[in-house]
């Protein structure tokens, strides 16, 4: 079943085309990876996604609700994790989730179940009591996704989740992310590409606002013959230079 | 219930930082005990607690639209807005929830402010209560102001413009400390123009019993406050369109 159905999904800022006629089928329970170098339009597809920026032309479906026409059923099935770490920094680990489940409406006993589990399912028990804003980057991006993930959403966007993070705490978020697939649809934007190749169902390829390629890592690296996922990323970027 | 909950975030944002409290209660409590040691020493009755309470009070609002504007200003810059722009949020639960939780500091601003000059010599009477019910519009006009500057300031002009601009005007014009109508000439006629003037004489016609100009006054600082109120929704509100 189609969880995101985009079609000539367009954002032009003046005279720069950021996105430029995106079309794509993405499944529920997929994760759908989006990769490119800066610029390419991978924030901005996502930001036309969860309804933080109107597109210029074109339209999506989420979950069968337009981005367009019906913004309040697509924000009742979406959360996001933004690329950099969204957080009030002011509050403790608590307090932020319980801000996120005001944030969806969700009474005092929904709210102490839903973070009653998330503690159990991030790990995050031991930093409950701590303010945000002294949090390491790891704990900082983990508290992040809970954030995203406390409203039970059937889509995700996960912006650039383990920018500048340590290997350690990347691999951490990577079981994180891994044991989402299947349950929620999840659409993530990288830069690293071991990231996208280990943990997405499907990748598409992006540059200067267009969708150069979709397709399982496997699938692009035998559509350009290289052994390597980052030298048929490179391959299919340069190619389109030509 | 979603404008509760952010709001009682912003309320605790506030609360938390030592500033607030240094600034908000603090330095208004300071203030009003200089003051009145000074009037001790002195024959001419400057500074009563008839005439110092209200000028305290507006003061000690000033700081509100500082940690408004502040609390606006920062989210605006943090990914936190992002996120919660995708959430069922509308933005009349932002406004209320940016604006609402200002007014039981306000309370509590007045309560002590009022509790120290009832120590200093201010008759508790019922006059007391209608004052502090009469202060309010002052109050949301601050409020409002923090909205409006923190949804088009960034977080250091907000520090400049609300933190030394807004207060240094509400302290000068509106006369808390001297009296506006003896230094006269354009001073006199900037601080008419402005609401912190009338909300101060608003204050001291209410303590002291003196109703002239009552209604002019109340009309004045009700027109500001809405006047912020209504260019703080659409600036507001215009701002998160375009964020």
């Amino acid at each position: 079943m189609t969880a995101i159905s985009i079609r000539s999904l367009t954002k032009k800022y003046k005279d720069v085309t950021a996105v430029d006629g995106l079309t794509l089928d993405i499944e529920k329970g997929e994760l759908f990876a989006l990769l490119g170098v800066n610029g390419a339009g991978k924030t901005t597809t996502v930001k036309m996604l969860s309804c933080l920026t109107a597109p210029t032309d074109g339209d999506a479906l989420l979950l069968g609700s337009s981005i367009l026409t019906d913004r309040d059923a697509v924000k009742k099935v979406i959360a996001v994790s933004p690329q950099e770490t969204a957080v009030a920094d002011g509050l403790t680990v608590r307090g932020n989730l319980v801000l996120m489940c005001g944030a969806h409406g969700f009474s005092k006993k929904e709210t102490d179940e839903k973070i009653e589990k998330m503690k159990d399912f991030l790990g995050i028990a031991a930093i409950m009591k701590k303010r945000a804003g002294k949090l390491s980057g790891g704990w900082q991006r983990r508290l992040s996704i809970a954030m995203a993930l406390i409203g039970d959403p059937e889509i995700l966007f996960l912006d650039e989740p383990t920018l500048g993070l340590d290997v350690i705490a990347r691999s951490d978020l990577w079981d994180v992310i891994r044991s989402l697939k299947g349950r929620v649809t999840v659409i993530l934007t990288t830069h690293y590409m071991e990231e996208a190749e280990e943990l997405s169902d499907r990748v598409g390829v992006m540059r200067d606002g267009r969708l150069l390629a979709v397709g399982t890592p496997a699938e692009l690296k035998e559509k350009t013959g290289c052994d390597k996922f980052e030298n048929a990323f490179i391959s299919i970027v340069k190619g389109a230079e030509k | 219930m979603r404008a509760f909950n952010f709001g009682k975030r912003c309320f605790k944002e506030v609360l938390r930082d030592p500033l607030t409290i240094c600034f908000g209660i603090v330095l208004p409590v300071a203030l009003a005990l200089l003051l009145s040691a000074i009037q001790a020493k002195i024959p001419a009755k400057m500074f009563t607690p008839e005439k110092l309470t209200p000028g305290i009070v507006v003061f000690s609002y000033s700081f509100l639209t500082l940690f408004s504007a502040s609390v606006v200003a920062k989210d605006r810059k943090t990914a936190l807005f992002q996120r919660l722009y995708t959430t069922p949020m509308k933005a009349g639960d932002f406004i209320l929830g940016y604006t609402v939780p200002y007014l039981p500091i306000a309370l509590i601003q007045t309560a002590v402010v009022v509790c120290v000059f009832a120590i200093i010599g201010l008759p508790l009477t019922w006059r007391v209560a209608l004052f502090v019910l009469l202060s309010l519009p002052a109050a949301i006009f601050f409020i409002f102001l923090g909205l409006l500057c923190g949804s088009v300031m960034t977080p250091s002009q907000v520090g400049g413009i609300c933190g030394s601009v807004v207060t240094n005007l509400s302290a000068w014009l509106s006369g808390a400390w001297f009296d506006v109508e003896l230094v006269g000439g354009p001073f006199k006629a900037v601080s008419e123009a402005l609401p912190f003037y009338h909300a101060v004489e608003l204050g001291r016609g209410v303590l002291s019993g003196s109703y002239d100009g009552f209604t002019l006054r109340l009309t004045v600082v009700l027109a500001y406050a809405l006047a912020a109120g209504v260019l703080a929704v659409v600036l507001f509100t215009r701002q998160m369109k375009k964020q």
